[in-house]
C-alpha cells in the first residue's frame, strides 16, 4: 500500500481533504458577454462562505455553476470527487451532494409543503415513504413550520415558502448548501426568519455558500468572504478583514455605499 | 331501461293520441331501442374520441419539446394537415380511403374489416381533435415557469421525471380552459360520424323519422340530446378546473 504524502507542512487550513469545492480559473460567457473572467476559490467542509458584490458581478452565475445548472466554458470545478465540467458527469449524484435555494423559492405550486419536501427523496432517491415522511415532518419542524405541512405554497408567506424550499433541499441530505440571494425577495421582518434558519444550519456544521446582500449577516456568520466585481474576485478573506479594513478601492467604495 | 320505458310510455302515448305530437321513441319499444343504440354509440364515440385526442395531444406536445428537429417537423406537419382540413373530409378519407387497405378478418365464412366504422370514427376524430390539443398543451407547457423546472432539476429529477411530475400537471392546469373549449367542440363534431354510417344518434333518429315521418319531434329529441350530453361534459370539465385550481394563487 502506498503511503499518502504528508501535506501538513504546507498549511493545515488548506489541507486537501478539507476542501470540498474547488474552483480553478473559471470562465463563462453568454454569447459575447463575459460574465465570469477567471475565478478561483476553495470551500472547505463545514465552512460558511459569503459572496458579496454589486449586481451583475457574476455571483449567482458562479454558484449556479457549482451544481451544474449553468454550464461554463473553461476552467474547472471539483466537488468532492466529481468534475462538474465532465461530459459524463453523474448529475444526480452531484445534486444529492449540493442543494440550492433560489431567490424566488420556486416551490412546486401544486404540491403541499410536506409533498414539496418529500418528492425528491421519494422519486429521485427511491427511499421508503414512511421514512421519507417522518424525516420531512422533522425538517419542517426544524425550519419552524410545524402545522403548515398541508398548506400549499400559495397559502404561505414569502418567508414561509423560502423555509419550505430550504427543508426541501435538506431532505436530500446534501453536504453543501448553496443560497442564491434567498432573502432578496422578502420584507425585512421575514428576512430574519430565513436568516435564523440558515444560521442554525451553519451552526450544525453544514457547508454553506451564500450569495447575499445582507452584509450584517455575512459579517456575523461567514468564515470567509469573497468580494466580486466585473466577473472577478477582487478581494477575499475573513469577514473582519473584508468589512473592517478592505484593501481594494472597489471593495471600499461598495461597502461605504451600503453602510 | 325497460322500466324507464314502462314509466314514460303512457305519457308520450297519451300525448300522441290527444295532440298528434309523436315522440314514438319514448313509447314504442322498437323505436326506443333505436334511440338507446344511438345514445350509446354517441356517448361512447364522444368519450373514446376525447380520450384518444388527449393522448395524441400530450404525446405530440411531448415530442415537440424534444431536441430532434426531424420529430418536431413531423408533429408540425401533422398539425397543419389535420387542423386545416374539414373533419368530415377526414372521416371520409379514413373510412373510404384507408379503410380500403385495412386488413379483413375471417369471421368463419365471411370477411369483416378489422376496423369498424365506429373504430375509424374514433381514430379520425381523435386525430382531428388531437391536432388542436397538441397546440393547446404546447401553450400550457410553454407557460410553466422555467424556474420551477430548474428547481426540480437541481433536486436531481431526470428530464422525463420533471416532465411527468411538474411540467404536465402544471401545464394541464394552465391550458384547461382552452382544452375544455376544444373538447366540447370535438364532442359535437362526433355527430359527423353519420357520414360513414356509424349508428350514432343522428343516424338512428333519421331511421326513425324515415319510417314514421315525425321529423320535427325527432329533430327536437336530437337537439335536446346534444344539449344534455355536452352540458354534462362541460360541467365535468369546469368541476375539474375548480378542483385542480392552484390553491392560494387566485380567488
Amino acid at each position: 500500500m502506498q503511503s499518502i504524502p504528508d501535506n501538513s507542512a504546507v498549511s493545515l487550513a488548506a489541507s486537501p481533504s478539507m476542501v470540498t469545492v474547488s474552483i480553478r480559473d473559471l470562465h463563462l460567457s453568454y454569447g459575447k458577454l463575459e460574465v465570469i473572467k477567471g475565478v478561483s476559490l476553495d470551500i472547505r467542509r463545514g465552512e460558511v462562505v459569503c459572496i458579496i458584490g454589486p449586481s451583475g458581478s457574476g455571483k449567482s452565475t458562479l454558484i449556479r455553476c457549482i451544481n451544474g445548472l449553468t454550464p461554463f466554458q473553461s476552467g474547472s470545478i471539483t466537488v468532492g470527487d466529481q468534475q462538474v465540467g465532465d461530459a459524463k458527469l453523474d448529475k444526480i449524484r452531484l445534486r444529492r451532494k449540493v442543494g440550492i435555494v433560489f431567490q424566488q423559492y420556486n416551490l412546486f405550486p401544486h404540491k403541499t409543503a410536506l409533498q414539496n419536501v418529500m418528492m425528491a427523496p421519494l422519486k429521485v432517491l427511491k427511499e421508503p415513504r414512511a421514512e421519507v415522511e417522518r424525516r420531512a415532518r422533522e425538517l419542517l419542524a426544524k425550519v419552524r413550520l410545524a402545522g403548515k405541512e398541508d398548506s400549499f405554497p400559495g397559502e404561505l408567506s414569502g418567508g414561509q415558502q423560502q423555509r419550505v424550499a430550504i427543508a426541501r433541499s435538506l431532505a436530500m441530505r446534501p453536504e453543501i448548501m448553496l443560497f442564491d440571494e434567498v432573502t432578496a425577495a422578502l420584507d425585512p421582518e421575514t428576512v430574519q426568519e430565513v436568516l435564523l434558519t440558515i444560521r442554525e444550519l451553519a451552526e450544525d456544521g453544514m457547508t454553506c455558500v451564500l450569495v447575499t446582500h445582507e452584509m450584517a449577516f455575512a459579517r456575523e456568520v461567514a468564515d470567509h468572504v469573497y468580494f466580486t466585481d466585473g466577473g472577478k474576485i477582487v478581494e477575499h478573506g475573513p469577514p473582519e478583514e473584508i468589512f473592517g479594513s478592505p484593501q481594494d478601492e472597489r471593495t471600499q467604495r461598495f461597502l461605504s455605499r451600503l453602510l | 331501461m325497460d322500466a324507464i320505458l314502462t314509466l314514460i310510455a303512457p305519457f308520450f302515448r297519451d300525448l300522441y293520441e290527444t295532440t298528434g305530437i309523436n315522440f314514438n321513441v319514448f313509447y314504442d319499444p322498437y323505436q326506443f331501442k333505436r334511440f338507446l343504440i344511438g345514445a350509446e354509440n354517441s356517448i361512447l364515440l364522444i368519450l373514446a374520441a376525447i380520450l384518444l385526442s388527449v393522448i395524441v395531444g400530450v404525446a405530440g406536445a411531448a415530442i415537440q419539446q424534444s431536441r430532434s428537429t426531424w420529430l418536431r417537423w413531423l408533429v408540425g406537419g401533422y398539425i397543419q394537415l389535420f387542423r386545416n382540413t374539414p373533419p368530415m373530409v377526414q372521416l371520409l378519407f379514413f373510412y373510404f380511403g384507408l379503410g380500403a387497405y385495412a386488413p379483413q378478418v375471417d369471421m368463419g365464412g365471411y370477411y369483416q374489416p378489422m376496423v369498424s366504422a365506429f373504430g375509424w370514427a374514433v381514430i379520425a376524430l381523435g386525430i382531428f381533435g388531437g391536432a388542436f390539443n397538441v397546440e393547446i398543451f404546447r401553450s400550457g407547457i410553454e407557460a410553466v415557469p422555467k424556474a420551477t423546472l430548474e428547481a426540480a432539476e437541481s433536486l436531481g429529477f431526470k428530464p422525463w421525471q420533471t416532465f411527468v411530475y411538474f411540467t404536465l400537471p402544471l401545464a394541464f392546469r394552465i391550458c384547461l380552459p382552452a382544452l375544455t373549449t376544444n373538447l366540447v367542440s370535438l364532442a359535437k363534431t362526433t355527430s359527423l360520424a353519420y357520414v360513414i354510417s356509424v349508428p350514432e344518434m343522428a343516424n338512428m333518429l333519421n331511421q326513425v323519422w324515415s319510417s314514421t315521418f315525425n321529423i320535427p319531434e325527432m329533430m327536437a329529441v336530437l337537439f335536446c340530446f346534444y344539449v344534455g350530453v355536452v352540458w354534462l361534459l362541460a360541467a365535468f370539465l369546469h368541476w375539474l378546473e375548480r378542483r385542480l385550481r392552484l390553491r392560494g394563487y387566485s380567488k
